[in-house]
């Protein structure tokens, strides 16, 4: 092949670029305003919405896009997300009116989000309410291993006769007919939920089954479970697992009962499925008379506790029947309570009743006040023998066994409060103080009551707790709730303090640490709210002091947690945060790693999120400094990625709120100090790097590019600053990447000895990029990212003036020869990639004056002027180059790699076209000859032959578009068109 | 392949003097199904018993102890021929009317008495396949009189304590106790539930249990000599563990159906009933107040 020598195209970058340039033509509207939405329509009535809003909204521009048929007169004035927002809300309305009159809208009125429901206090309970005793669980519906454990013994016997088989036999029929009750003993609280479990899963195969006798009869036996009180502690959490089947078995029964009852609507013939409102009367007799037997076979089950149970868990049914029906059960079966003698399991049974009285009908209430009462009635039996009895047998203290009832009278009084009028609360109040003044009942009607109703008395409530009886219930409990309904609600203005005070002394004088810490913590949030620095501190120093002797705060971690994060959900003001003389010591009572660094996190993300202007507070900086090093400190080798990664988060959050304004040289010590504290976390460290960067493009700013001797100092410390912190990042092509930035800033700011400095060290690393890139969890190869960075590197290399003192473009040739030896993966053509960009980048060398400058910086264009000794140095490189990638495109000759041949190709053509000087005519037919190379390949780009093939015919009618014309006819090419 | 089967027009089956009951005999065969008639008998009777201790006694008396019929009326209802394949649906109609000088007593199910209403089909077919028969209970309930006298409600009051107790015979080991209570009426219609309440007010003992029971009297026999026997039907807990002192405690029972029929007097039998208020103490010993009471339709 020909040795095909480079020349460059001279060329005139400010002519080219005028010549490109649209011409310009002045716009009479705004072609990216967008129609104006004037507001969100709910007219009810769609139709007569239409008419008017369009005028109205619609600009008095005229919009090119806006008569574009369709689109627009569909979207008629509106954008399109309005509109549908708008028909939402429309749709919504129309829902809810057909529905007037109808239940599930009075439910979802009167249930709203004020009232916490069940399910969120079923967890509470679970975890609360637990035992290591054992337990014994009475049915005849064991778990089937047990069973098939019976039947492969009793097989075993081969020898047994005849009789023997048939007996054995009609013995498990027995066993499952009529369900000989066995007792297990001695299970543990972990068996007896599965046992339990075991039965909710028997219950549900019994009735797919069909069996519904044997559903039934498992639903009596569970709620059999509940008249039992020995291991009376575990009894609220055997509560919730029990209702949980009930309720399975009465939705089953309410399912099964709607899918019966099909109707015929009038004037049609099809049965259809009842509506989920239905009245009474739509259901047909059959489904009433199913529904009706369910009853009847319930009021005939002899034991009171599971007649109550399974009559309340089908409650829903009785809407099959009459629609008074809820009022007259709700109503009896609350007073069926009363025949209930163990006070623990009357309260809970009230508690379910309430649940499903809430959940089918919300409205009725008038059976909860009277169960109130009945527990006010019944409430002295607690004291009675029969209870102290278990307690005594059970080895249990009276204040444990209170706390037994909290969650059952919690949920019943949550049911009368709710929505009750201040006076209905006031009479409660009075009637439960005249009966029992027991700290019990109160805890209970302060927690559930309205928050606004207990803050608004909160000293009346102070004091009913100072005088109640303690009757074993521990009295710190009391406070804590007091403190969760003023955490909600501000009590007066003017009794605030008193309140603190009346509170805190008692609080104060409690001995055990962990009703301490409870309490403490619950009243943080009122604190913190309402009340300044002082308070805070005192508090803050009491929590100290009462936790420091025997190191009790290692048990309140938690606690303590939680009291830092309600500082910081309302402390918002960090200076005054960290001037608080106790808040630092109470950080340091974290002594635990793990905890420690969740604090400091804690912290620093509150700051984060808070701290909205840039401060250079000195006590915040040494504070968060402080905090932010220990979270750093606690990465290691073993820290899971993400942690690495939201610590680093978190540091770079508080580095960038950091700002000392003008003074720089301050600004630039934070950054060191930073960057000796934080020298584990790259992302901490790249944040700073681009800091001190962006501090130095700050101060050419300030001086506007002309340094002074002072400035030009600090740039150049800047310069240094960041080039001896890159080495130290792990990832290789961070460095690469702020090495060019660092150059560009330092050249930028003349001070070309340390862009120097910076481009060589990026040059010398580029072979220690690794192979592969780990972005996002995955692996990338590395080479389209090389490849993107030289590109941007041989850019930035164009304006680099060369150094006087090495030879001509030495930087350039460094990196050509970084390249030549880099490992490139095989079957790659990303160095002749490479080798093209630079091509086009020394052509623009060649040229008197360059595309781009550096201001007050002169490049090689200045330094050289066009030094023909300079320029045939730059056509040597380009021709050896030239010479590399037709090599390169010699060992492409395999039919697999034809496609990537005529796409190396036509790149190569493309630069010879434009950067090269087609009056060559060596040059002329090393177009022509890559024209052809890449023409002939069957997968070529048709598209894009066609574009460039017009182009150069455009470029061949200009003026002295000669050599165009002449290559042209070189081409081979049939149009597609 | 072939089956026979009986449905009621009515879901609940409650019928009365004078209904008529009317329903399909459907025929589901798979096949021609051949047969000699189809006759469907409309039948209600009282059947009597005797317990097993009085047996021996009463064996003389055997006459008065065969069922009492009240109703019978058998009809045709396809002649012998063929039913095509598939399903074939035959509708009929009967009047509910009782045998001249019978009553049509309402259903009941005891022990010893049983009044018991059916429709029975049956499928007479050739020697070689086996006659085809179904038969199904229906319940009759009395007719509404033209005009309902309203049962006036007559409560009974009762208290209990260990000195209106009769029948104890260690009268020191009792408990002092006192219990007080009402029951609504001893006059009840059989659909509404019997109501009450109890109070104790004072007991020295610890209580287990306060049950009601209900119990049926049922008296077989005539004049020359008969035979009276009570048996529970069904035992309802209204209290469980040591109630609170002074509190009202609810009665509430319901009848159930088929068990319990408005009370009967004839002169063959009789259907009584009667409510017993148990207190069960701590110690197992229990007290019992019995209370006979009159079960009406309406």
């Amino acid at each position: 092949m020909a040795n095909y020598e480079w020349s460059p195209r001279v060329r005139k970058y400010e002519e080219e670029r005028e010549a490109e340039r649209c011409s310009m033509v002045p716009a009479t509207s705004h072609p990216l305003k967008i129609i104006t939405v004037s507001e969100m329509k709910t007219d009810k009535k769609g139709s007569s919405s239409k008419k008017t809003p369009s005028k109205s909204s619609s600009s008095t521009i005229v919009d090119p896009l806006s008569d574009m048929g369709p689109l627009g007169s569909a979207l008629d004035g509106t954008d399109p997300l309005s509109a549908m927002a708008a028909e939402a809300n429309r749709i919504a309305k129309v829902r809810g009116s057909s529905f007037g009159e109808s239940s599930a809208k009075v439910r979802a009125m009167s249930l709203d989000d004020s009232f916490e429901p069940w399910s969120a206090k079923r967890a509470d309970i679970l975890s609360r309410y637990t035992t290591s005793e054992k337990l014994s669980i009475t049915t005849s519906f064991l778990s089937s291993a047990d069973k098939e454990h019976v039947v492969i013994k009793s097989q075993t016997h081969t020898g047994s006769t005849m009789s023997d088989k048939v007996k054995n036999r009609l013995e498990q029929l027995d066993d499952f007919e009529e369900g000989s009750v066995q007792e297990m003993l001695n299970l543990s609280q972990q068996e007896y939920v599965s046992r339990i479990e075991d039965l909710n899963q028997a219950l549900i195969a019994a009735w797919t089954q069909d069996q519904r006798v044997k559903a039934l009869k498992i639903a009596i036996q569970c709620s059999k479970l509940l008249a039992d009180v020995s291991v009376i502690q575990f009894y609220p959490s055997k509560f919730v697992l029990i209702t949980d089947i009930l309720d399975t078995f009465g939705k089953l029964v309410y399912d099964r009962l709607r899918d019966k009852a099909q109707y015929f609507p009038p004037g049609s013939g099809v049965p259809v499925k009842l509506p989920e409102n239905f009245t009474p009367d739509q259901v047909p007799d059959s489904a009433k008379e199913t529904c009706r037997n369910w009853f009847f076979k319930i009021a005939s089950i002899r034991e009171l506790i599971p007649r109550f149970y399974v009559e309340a868990a089908i409650m829903k049914c009785y809407s099959f029947l009459n629609p008074g029906e809820y009022a007259d059960a709700l109503r009896r079966l609350s007073v069926m309570i009363r025949g209930m003698g163990d006070p623990l399991v009357a309260l809970y049974a009230k508690c379910f009743l309430s649940r499903v009285g809430i959940d089918v009908a919300p409205n009725i209430r008038d059976h909860l006040l009277p169960m109130f009462d009945d527990f006010l009635g019944t409430y002295s039996q607690v004291q009675g023998d029969s209870v102290q009895n278990t307690l005594a047998v059970q080895k249990m203290e009276m204040p444990k066994y209170l706390t037994l009832f909290s969650p059952g009278l919690d949920w019943l009084l949550q049911c009368i409060a709710h929505k009750a009028s201040d006076d209905t609360l006031t009479d409660i109040l009075k009637k439960s103080r005249k009966q029992c003044n027991s700290a019990l009942l109160l805890n209970s009607l302060i927690s559930a009551f309205k928050p606004e109703y207990i803050a608004a008395r909160s000293m009346q409530f102070i004091a009913m707790i100072k005088e109640c009886e303690e009757t074993g219930f521990p009295k710190h409990l009391l406070f804590r709730t007091l403190g969760t309904c003023l955490a909600i609600a501000d009590p007066p203005e003017d009794q605030k303090l008193a309140v603190l005070n009346d509170v805190w002394k008692p609080i104060m004088k409690l001995k055990n640490a962990a009703d301490y810490v409870a309490c403490a913590e619950t009243w943080m949030e009122f604190i913190v709210k309402n009340f300044g620095k002082r308070e805070i501190n005192t508090i803050l120093n009491d929590m100290i002091k009462h936790l420091t002797p025997d190191r009790a705060f290692e048990d309140f971690y938690q606690q303590l947690q939680s009291v830092v994060a309600k500082v910081l959900a309302h402390v918002h003001d960090f200076a005054m945060l960290f001037s608080l003389e106790k808040f630092l010591p109470f950080i340091d009572m974290f002594q635990k790693e793990s905890v420690r660094v969740d604090v400091c996190k804690n912290i620093t993300e509150a700051f984060v999120r808070f701290q909205e202007v840039e401060t250079k507070d000195p006590v915040i900086i040494n504070a968060m400094m402080y905090i932010c090093k220990t979270m750093h400190d606690s990465v290691n080798a073993l820290t899971l990625d993400d942690e690495r990664k939201a610590i680093s988060n978190l540091i770079t959050g508080f580095v960038r709120r950091i700002s000392f304004g003008r003074d720089f040289e301050q600004q630039l010590s934070f950054y060191v100090e930073a960057r000796s504290s934080f020298t584990n976390l790259d992302i901490v460290l790249v944040q700073l790097i681009q800091c001190v960067n962006n501090l130095s493009i700050d101060t050419r700013r300030v001086v506007s590019g002309n340094h002074s001797k002072k400035t030009g100092n600090f740039v150049r410390a800047c310069s240094a600053y960041c080039f001896i912190t890159i080495p130290s990042l792990q990832s290789v092509f961070s460095q690469l990447h702020l090495y060019l930035m660092s150059g560009q800033v330092a050249l930028l700011n003349q001070s070309y000895s340390q862009a120097d400095a910076f481009f060589k060290a990026a040059i010398s690393l580029i072979p220690e990029l690794p192979v592969l890139l780990d972005l996002d969890g995955k692996k990338r190869s590395a080479e389209p990212f090389l490849v993107d960075y030289i590109s941007n590197f041989i850019s930035t290399l164009l304006v680099v003036p060369d150094n006087p003192d090495s030879s001509v473009l030495y930087l350039l040739r460094g990196l050509l020869n970084i390249l030549q030896n880099y490992t490139w993966e095989p079957n790659s053509d990303a160095k002749v990639v490479v080798y093209t960009r630079v091509l086009a980048m020394l052509s623009a060398s060649c040229q008197e004056t360059y595309p781009y400058h550096v201001s007050k910086v002169d490049s090689n264009d200045a330094m050289y002027a066009s030094d023909p000794k300079y320029i045939k140095e730059i056509k040597g490189i380009c021709t050896t180059l030239v010479e590399e990638i037709l090599s390169h495109l010699k060992t492409l000759s395999a039919p697999e790699t034809q496609k990537r041949k005529s796409l190396l190709a036509l790149d190569l053509f493309n630069i010879v076209v434009y950067h090269g000087d087609l009056s060559e005519s060596n040059l002329q037919q090393l177009a022509a000859n890559l024209w052809n190379l890449s023409y002939r390949q069957p997968q070529v780009d048709h598209k894009q032959m066609e574009r460039i093939y017009k182009s150069l015919k455009m470029k061949g009618a200009s003026s002295n578009g000669k050599h165009y014309q002449e290559l042209l006819t070189k081409l081979p090419y049939e149009s597609m068109a | 392949m072939a089956s026979l089967d009986i449905r009621l027009k009515k879901v609940n089956k409650i019928y009365r003097d004078g209904d008529v009951v009317a329903g399909v005999v459907v025929v589901q065969s798979k096949g021609e199904l051949q047969h000699q008639g189809v006759t469907l008998t409309m039948e209600g009777s009282v059947n009597l018993q005797l317990s097993a201790k009085s047996v021996g006694v009463f064996e003389a008396f055997y006459n008065s102890l065969k069922p009492i019929q009240l109703l019978f009326y058998p009809l045709e209802v396809a002649k012998p021929g063929k039913f095509p394949n598939g399903k074939t649906e035959i509708p009929f109609e009967v009047p509910l009317k009782p045998k001249p000088n019978k009553t049509l007593y309402e259903t009941y199910h005891g022990v010893f008495v049983n009044i018991m209403y059916q429709l029975k089909v049956d499928m007479k077919r050739s020697l070689l396949s086996k006659d085809l028969s179904k038969q199904c209970e229906f319940i009759v309930e009395y007719k509404e009189p033209v005009q309902v006298e309203k049962i006036k409600p007559k409560p009974i009051n009762f208290t209990i304590s260990p000195e209106t107790l009769t029948n104890l015979k260690e009268k020191e080991k009792v408990p002092k106790f006192k219990a007080r209570g009402k029951l609504d009426s001893s006059t009840l219609c059989i659909t509404k539930p019997l109501t009450g309440e109890i109070v104790i007010e004072q007991c020295e003992a610890a209580i287990k249990s306060i049950e009601i029971q209900l119990v049926r009297v049922e008296t077989c026999g005539c004049a020359e000599g008969y035979a009276k026997d009570a048996t529970e039907i069904q035992n309802i807990q209204i209290a469980d563990g040591d109630v609170m002192r002074g509190i009202s405690i609810p009665m509430f029972m319901i009848f159930p159906r088929l068990f319990t029929c408005p009370t009967l007097s004839t002169n063959n039998f009789k259907v009584e009933f009667e409510v017993n208020v148990v207190i069960i103490f701590h110690d197992d010993h229990l007290v019992t107040e019995n209370f006979p009471v009159k079960l009406t339709r309406f």
